[in-house]
């Protein structure tokens, strides 16, 4: 106990010692990608719908396509910040050894840091046509 | 931290083996099932973007999607992707301190599972006739 130790709120003392070492931040964050999710989600269903049963031209032009390409990248971006939120709070529910749990949300970090760009820069590459 | 003597025995709270299976608990668990397969097929979504820069990516992307495994990933996927996004807006609501009553939810797990369901069914009913009634 340091000198100043009493002069802490019980507040102070607590804060940071759950499994996610954090406040509220990933639980806002992950209502507010869930709501951007709804109209994100719902648009990205109908255009790959409408992409069944065409040929890849036509697949590569409808997905490049200024609108259609924004929506795609909108989509990835919140679906993937997310995803990421949503599966650290299942490792820090259910991994409890500290080394292992650290890892897995490296893993977590990188996973979806890699599906995010990887299918960004599929959408990126039909919309400039390189 | 580990090796410190706990002071008192202090009770803990109970955890799932201890409960009645509820169909709340059963879909909250299911919430998070889903969630997880979603996460995984994030990589099919990527896949279909990068395989359509060129026909022969995107002939064998169609050849895996049209295949009978394709298909059975492909539909769960629609069914995890509609449940998850129902049982996110249940959650929205709960979030607002409404629909916490015995009975609403109830019939909000109700309608979020025979809702994901029936919107999956419709979906794919207009994918295959988009594809031109090719099952």
């Amino acid at each position: 106990m340091t000198a100043h130790a009493h002069i802490r709120t019980p507040l102070a003392r607590v804060r940071g010692r759950g499994a996610a070492k954090s406040g509220t931040g990933h639980f806002w964050y992950q209502r507010v990608t869930a709501i951007a999710n709804i109209p994100l989600t719902g648009a990205a269903v109908i255009i790959l719908i409408t992409l069944l049963g065409r040929n890849q031209a036509a697949v590569a032009q409808i997905l490049g396509s200024p609108v259609i390409a924004i929506i795609m990248l909108l989509f990835i971006a919140s679906i993937t910040i997310h995803m990421r939120i949503g599966m650290a709070v299942v490792i820090e529910d259910y991994v409890h050894d500290e080394t292992a749990k650290i890892a897995a949300l490296m893993a977590n970090t990188f996973f979806a840091i890699i599906v995010a760009l990887a299918a960004a820069f599929g959408i990126l590459k039909l919309s400039f046509g390189l | 931290m580990a090796d410190t003597k706990a002071p008192a025995a202090r009770p803990l709270s109970p955890h799932l083996q201890i409960y009645r299976p509820m169909l709340t608990m059963t879909m909250s668990i299911v919430h998070r099932i889903t969630g997880i397969g979603l996460y995984f097929g994030t990589l099919l979504l990527a896949w279909w973007f990068i395989s359509a820069a060129g026909p022969n990516g995107y002939a064998r992307f169609e050849w895996f999607i049209g295949s009978w495994i394709g298909r059975i990933i492909l539909f769960g996927y629609t069914w995890a992707l509609v449940h998850h996004m129902l049982g996110g807006i249940r959650h929205l609501i709960w979030d607002t301190g409404r629909g916490l009553g015995p009975s609403e939810r109830e019939w909000l797990v109700a309608a979020n599972l025979i809702g994901s369901i029936v919107i999956t069914l419709i979906l794919w009913v207009i994918g295959l006739l988009a594809l031109g009634g090719t099952p």
